[in-house]
């Protein structure tokens, strides 16, 4: 009897009331969706109009057409932030072996281990400012550390962040100090969640030290590990602080990666160039898109297993 | 001390110079909004100082005043005189302010020129004035020159130099008992800048020196080779301190100070804080760079700070009052005295700060420099052609021998920047 008066009730029901489930999921997502679109997307497409334009930024663009990529091509400043961007991506890797190492060595019951822990965590706390201004002052030629070192064994004072040859690695060597601090936290938590038993079975067959860390306690790391890649790529793909802090891109635009040459030809106190900032902007885009599809895949075959 | 010295320098001002102008602009209400880069300790002093005597003079005007930090100013003016525009904006004279004029967002203020203005503010009114209109006015300059350690000159025997010999000469006495001759910090490029307006305007002189920043002289031209060989001799006889691309211009200082360095090429605003690090008026003195080629007139480096009205100005007529007003000879006066700004009143009826170095900065502007007052670089020269030049320098000064590839890449740079 109820039944029979069901469908009718339905009908009277608001179209709200009938999708509710099926558009809540929508609503949620929505205000994300927008500002992702607003602030992300939609500036993506945005970045490769202005590319192709010529514009200083305060009057009418002119179409130009490639012609500033085709600019890019012969301009050396670019092709040694690229180098520069290349020499990021593969040393600030160490971060990784270097935070498991530490990770590893900090993972042990001693009375005031949280201590050494929050120590060696301490630099990925503080400022990146800070990180550039403290090595800034290390490598300084005339009162810096690292010069008062090398004179106790005679050696000449080096100027790390004055001389073309070394400046980059000066820098990277900088961001490796948070960056490994980040790395060994990622571990420190994954170390929590390897399995004892395993450790226990592998103790029984007579594993140890290098054996016991590579086939039981590194494949139960992998998703540490995953993520360690990620923010470490990220991370030096996007090294623009350290760079501004400690040499504006100096000397003589030697220690310049792809992020700051944007910034300093199109928005810096003598940048005029909207349009050139944004084919480099893009060119950076592409570079980082290779890496964030690779990410995605990854992530994708993951959550299909 | 300090704010009632300056409470009474405003009321003298406003004394002297108050009828003037409350007679004439007793109508101006509103709301006035500036924007001010003054924000290191005395210019801000001196900024607020104005509006406080400009708020007095008009009751009821409403003066807004935003101070922002003078390095960010750089960046932040394109913004806000597109967005939000104040009725009153700082910036620099010359070619520094060419892409906010031809954008049209500077409003022409010739009229406030018209008269008198144009007679008392001469100097600087060349740089003022494109397309024959003036966009602003200036409030303060300063000269450029050596500044050097009178001791030890003594100490070895050294005089002034008058020319290029000389100052070669005693550059390499002070190299045989260990002192460097000259210090500087190249991190942020512009010092260098500083170097090359002074070779490139005593070897070729300044017409040349200008037509090279308009883009009409080649960077390849052989006058611009010898500008740079003459620097090569510095460079060779090892006259610069060491690793200067490591420091700024501050970080430069210490060498000076402590001796290791006896002189540093300059503008005015280096005194303050090497007096404040213990060097007496005795130990410090200033000399005119020397000439090198005697048949080119003498021409020095004097950068201008101005104000500005945005075109999109609310309420231009009061800027353009507190533009009149800045520039009257009572506030030059005050404002560019040795306990204010301590730099050189652009007014030629305002009297100048009593202190050694700006009498010496103003005798030399005034009347030994027949050549022409340049800007300064990085002002005189396109932003764009300005950075990628400091850069080559930069680079000429640690790697001499790179200097064909660095005037090739200037070349080139110039016929993309000034071909526009």
């Amino acid at each position: 009897m109820t039944q029979a008066a069901l469908p009718q009730s339905t009908v009277r029901k608001s179209w709200w009331r009938r999708n509710q489930i099926a558009i809540t999921p929508y609503l949620f997502l929505a205000p994300g969706v927008l500002f992702f679109a607003v602030y992300v997307i939609i500036p993506i497409f945005q970045s490769f109009g202005i590319s192709l334009q010529d514009w200083d930024g305060l009057g009418q663009p002119t179409y130009v057409g490639l012609e500033n990529y085709r600019e890019l091509g012969n301009d050396p400043a670019f092709y040694t932030s690229l180098k520069n961007n290349v020499w990021w991506l593969l040393l600030y890797l160490l971060a990784i072996p270097a935070g498991l190492g530490i990770a590893l060595f900090l993972n042990q019951t001693v009375t005031g281990i949280r201590i050494y822990k929050s120590l060696f965590f301490f630099p990925f706390v503080i400022s990146q400012v800070v990180v550039g201004l403290v090595f800034t002052w290390f490598y300084d030629p005339a009162f810096g550390l690292l010069n008062v070192m090398l004179g106790w064994f005679g050696a000449g004072p080096i100027n790390v962040l004055g001389d073309p040859r070394y400046v980059t690695f000066g820098i990277i060597l900088a961001g490796l100090w948070p960056q490994t601090a980040y790395c060994m936290i990622l571990y420190l938590t994954g170390l929590n969640a390897v399995n004892p038993e395993q450790i226990e079975a592998g103790r029984l067959d007579n594993a140890k030290g290098w054996r016991m860390l590579w086939h039981i306690v590194l494949p139960q790391l992998k998703p540490a590990t995953f993520i360690a890649f990620v923010v470490t790529i990220i991370g030096a793909l996007r090294s623009f602080d350290l760079i501004s802090i400690m040499t504006q891109g100096g000397p003589f635009g030697s220690s310049r990666v792809l992020s700051f040459y944007m910034f300093e030809v199109a928005l810096s106190e003598y940048g005029f160039r909207m349009g050139y900032g944004a084919a480099i902007a893009v060119v950076l885009f592409l570079i980082m898109l290779c890496f964030i599809a690779y990410f995605l895949f990854s992530m994708y075959r993951e959550e299909r297993r | 001390m300090l704010k009632t010295l300056k409470a009474s320098v405003a009321v003298a001002g406003l004394v002297a110079g108050g009828h003037a102008f409350a007679a004439e602009h007793e109508s101006l209400s509103g709301d006035l909004v500036i924007f001010s880069d003054m924000s290191n300790p005395a210019p801000r002093a001196v900024m607020e100082g104005l509006v406080a005597e400009f708020g007095e003079m008009h009751p009821d005007l409403n003066i807004e005043l935003t101070v922002i930090d003078r390095e960010a100013y750089k960046t932040q003016i394109r913004n806000f005189l597109t967005a939000n525009a104040p009725d009153v904006a700082n910036w620099y004279a010359g070619n520094r302010m060419a892409p906010y004029v031809d954008a049209g967002l500077f409003m022409d203020v010739s009229d406030i020129w018209e008269g008198e203005m144009s007679e008392n503010l001469a100097s600087t009114k060349s740089a003022m004035t494109m397309d024959d209109k003036q966009w602003g006015v200036p409030y303060t300059y300063y000269q450029w020159g050596v500044y050097y350690r009178a001791d030890l000159y003594d100490e070895y025997g050294l005089e002034e130099p008058q020319d290029w010999e000389t100052l070669k000469s005693n550059c390499q006495t002070l190299l045989d008992n260990g002192i460097k001759c000259f210090t500087i910090g190249t991190k942020f490029l512009w010092t260098a800048g500083g170097w090359f307006d002074y070779l490139n305007m005593r070897t070729n002189g300044y017409d040349y020196h200008m037509q090279l920043t308009a883009g009409e002289i080649p960077w390849t031209d052989d006058g611009v080779r010898q500008t740079f060989a003459n620097w090569r001799e510095l460079i060779d006889m090892g006259a610069f301190v060491d690793n200067h691309t490591a420091y700024s211009w501050q970080e430069a200082l210490p060498f000076m100070v402590n001796g290791d360095a006896a002189a540093y090429l300059m503008g005015n605003f280096a005194v303050a804080p090497l007096r404040e690090a213990g060097l007496s008026d005795d130990q410090l003195d200033y000399y005119q760079f020397p000439a090198i080629n005697p048949d080119v007139e003498l021409a020095e480096d004097a950068p201008t700070d101005t104000f500005h009205v945005p075109a999109q100005a609310s309420n231009p007529e009061a800027g353009k009052a507190f533009l009149k007003y800045v520039t009257s000879p009572e506030v030059q006066t005050w404002i560019n005295a040795s306990d204010a700004l301590g730099q050189l009143p652009v007014n030629s009826q305002a009297s100048v700060g009593d202190d050694k170095f700006l009498q010496q900065g103003f005798e030399v502007l005034s009347s030994n420099a027949p050549g022409g007052v340049a800007q300064f670089f990085d002002r005189d020269a396109p932003a764009e052609m300005a950075k990628v030049a400091m850069e080559g320098f930069q680079q000429f000064m640690v790697q001499p021998d790179q200097l064909d590839n660095i005037l090739q890449r200037l070349e080139q740079a110039a016929g993309r920047i000034y071909d526009k």
